[in-house]
């Protein structure tokens, strides 16, 4: 009874949960192939440095604006002027800068907007909403009508009215699109809650004189977690989109600024000269917003244990 | 109330006029109607009764968790003297950390099912590591000692360790990963004293790794991790198989005179009741019926109700047809039966009856009755 078999030990514990988990992501290919795309612009992120000189966004080429030296596509545009001897791979923007340097530059900018916002919107959610839910009465009252509040006004234009008079900068910017989103989390974390807390291990918590704080942290929001998960992983997408949008539509820093949607912003006036200016950035938002929405939905199907056996 | 003999101890849990109502759209429920109930030390109870009679509001009302719509109207509940319906939130909680436990019906929904088993026996612990370091300390200490009986003498390891533990027991203070050590130690004796099969690796299991008997070991020794006072078992068979019950029960049994508490087993089984139980109490809508020790209940039952429900229980060699039950149905106790509230169903019930309650007493040595027709 001491001494268990190697064999047998080895199917409990972490290691077999993360084996699980890896048997549970090849099972599925949808998710195995967003689980791929989003690793991999993480990856990129995190490399970009290392690719690329983080500085040359602000360096200007006069000489090779708008070029295209990519012999594998032809774009059948005539005026599309030649890059010389360097190698752009997917052209030049309008500042002469190459424009798959400019990609790599403004993933990981974006990504980490998007990171900050949602990790930060999940925490506010987790407290409030976890707070609202448990303590209910006046505490839940107050919490629900401040997020009714945020939720009223419009998160667009709200974020657009606080980047314009605060300033554009990229803090600004985060903080803007942050107010707009965490009402939501407080509102999906209270009702998983709400259900949470009726169930029987709660009983039995109490039960056992566990303090209040520890149940609804340790116990109840583990147990509720796991759609926050989900809806994060989905919104890292739709927080790249809102931050691109509001770029697309001029809110940035500094016009030269790598960001995908300032990035795409400088192609709609040479839609028809340049298109690679809009279509490559354009893609990548695409590809980065696919990816992570099929995470999500791989998220839940793997660190949920009770849709294992 | 007569008190029954007392075996020489005192009562560890006195339950006293406990009248609970639930207020519903529909109106009052009087759920409890002047519950009277004593538990003495090491004793195991058996608390008896149908469906709704009130063994669950009455072990709710003990550890304080009835539901919000519920109210106490009167009554006191006396643990080792002290009133546990009038202490605070905090007081309460620490009451059902340290002296009363309780074992639900259903282990598997009774349990986390994200965290680990040991993490969740271990938890109450760590939350409270004041409280309980004292019994870790004795524990490791105790074995040490157990170690230097049979081997007559220690080896440096464990005697450095018991002058540690010693210089503990006198400081109160110890370092964590100490304290980790001694509580992983502790849980393991535990789980192997509720007979656990492979302790270390259950430890490591989520809950839906095991099975439902296993289950139920894991949560008993949840309970028995703080050394209770009083355990309460609610409905703890009923949700296993026959064989696993009878295990459970079994292990009931044996612990009972290891960790010195008292036992209130509630249950609607009879069998159960015959199986284990020193003293058993019955009760019906509300009321406590009769009390009295076990064989003298299943050999002479006084109240109505309990020969009507001894005479119920199914008979393997009797047709369903043969089988007896009791007449008319449990009653609506939002409108109770005035005076005792089984005289609607009564055989012998007569003009009394539906005019006052019979109070519960003693009529002959520990055996307690309410029922008019044993009233001089």
């Amino acid at each position: 009874m001491e001494t268990n078999p190697q064999s047998e030990a080895v199917q409990y514990g972490r290691g077999a949960d993360i084996r699980h988990a890896l048997h549970l992501l090849k099972r599925n290919r949808i998710v195995l192939a967003g689980a791929i795309v989003s690793v991999a612009f993480v990856m990129l992120a995190l490399l970009s440095g290392l690719l690329v000189n983080p500085s040359s966004w602000n360096q200007q080429n006069s000489n090779v604006i708008l070029c295209w030296n990519n012999p594998a596509i032809n774009w059948h545009i005539i005026n599309v002027f030649n890059c010389g001897g360097t190698v752009y791979p997917l052209g030049t923007d309008l500042y002469g800068r190459g424009l798959l340097q400019m990609i790599i530059l403004a993933i990981p900018v974006d990504l980490w907007i998007a990171f900050e916002v949602v990790a930060s919107a999940v925490i506010i959610g987790v407290i409030l909403g976890g707070l609202a839910a448990y303590m209910g009465g006046l505490v839940d009252e107050i919490i629900l009508r401040v997020t009714d509040i945020f939720l009223a006004v419009p998160g667009i234009l709200l974020a657009i009215v606080l980047l314009v008079v605060l300033g554009r900068s990229i803090p600004v910017l985060t903080a803007a699109v942050l107010i707009t989103w965490w009402p939501f989390y407080v509102r999906l974390v209270r009702s998983q809650v709400l259900g949470e807390k009726e169930k029987p291990y709660v009983e039995r918590l109490h039960a056992m004189g566990a303090p209040g704080f520890r149940i609804l942290f340790r116990h109840v929001v583990p147990n509720s977690i796991f759609p926050v998960i989900v809806q994060a992983t989905l919104d890292i997408g739709a927080v790249i989109l809102t931050v691109s949008a509001l770029m697309f539509i001029g809110l940035t820093p500094d016009p030269k600024f790598p960001e995908l949607g300032n990035l795409a912003k400088q192609g709609i006036q040479y839609l028809f000269t340049a298109p690679w200016l809009i279509l490559f950035p354009g893609l990548t938002l695409l590809f980065i917003s696919i990816g992570f929405n099929l995470l999500g939905d791989g998220i839940r199907d793997i660190f949920d244990p009770r849709l294992r056996r | 109330m007569l008190t029954p003999e007392i075996r020489g101890n005192e009562d560890v849990l006195k339950i006293s006029n406990l009248n609970v109502i639930f207020h519903t759209y529909a109106g009052e429920v009087k759920a409890l109607n002047g519950v009277e109930l004593s538990v003495k030390k090491s004793e195991l109870l058996g608390l008896v009764g149908e469906s709704g009679c009130g063994k669950t509001v009455t072990s709710l009302s003990i550890v304080g968790l009835l539901p919000p719509n519920a109210e106490v109207v009167s009554g006191e509940i006396l643990l080792n003297g002290k009133n546990l319906l009038t202490m605070t939130k905090e007081e309460m909680r620490k009451a059902r950390l340290k002296d009363v436990a309780i074992v639900f019906q259903d282990p598997l929904t009774y349990l986390n099912p994200v965290l680990t088993v040991g993490s969740q026996i271990t938890e109450i612990i760590a939350t409270d590591t004041q409280i309980f370091l004292p019994k870790l300390l004795e524990h490791r200490l105790d074995e040490i000692v157990q170690v230097e009986n049979e081997k007559g003498q220690l080896d440096t390891e464990l005697l450095s360790e018991k002058q540690r533990l010693n210089s503990a027991v006198e400081t109160g203070k110890l370092d964590a990963n100490e304290i980790k050590r001694l509580t992983r130690n502790y849980v393991l004796s535990i789980l192997r004293s509720v007979r656990l099969p492979h302790p270390e690796k259950a430890l490591e299991s989520y809950p839906f790794e095991l099975s439902g008997g296993m289950r139920q070991r894991a949560m008993i020794a949840m309970a028995l991790i703080r050394r209770p006072k009083l355990l309460l078992a609610d409905e703890m068979t009923t949700a296993l198989d026959v064989t696993v019950q009878a295990q459970i029960l079994q292990l009931m049994k044996e612990l009972r005179n290891e960790i010195d508490a008292s036992v209130i087993l509630i249950t609607h089984d009879l069998a159960v009741v015959a199986e284990v139980c020193d003293r058993v109490a019955v009760m019906y809508a509300g009321d406590v019926v009769e009390v009295a020790d076990v064989d003298e209940l299943f050999k002479n039952p006084l109240h109505p109700y309990t020969r009507g429900l001894l005479a119920s229980i199914p008979r393997v060699d009797a047709t369903i047809d043969q089988q007896s039950s009791i007449g008319g149905s449990v009653p609506n106790l939002i409108y109770p039966p005035s005076g005792c509230r089984f005289h609607p169903r009564c055989p012998k019930a007569f003009e009394k009856c539906s005019q006052a309650k019979p109070e519960l007493v003693e009529v002959s040595p520990r055996h307690l009755v309410s029922c008019f027709l044993y009233e001089e």
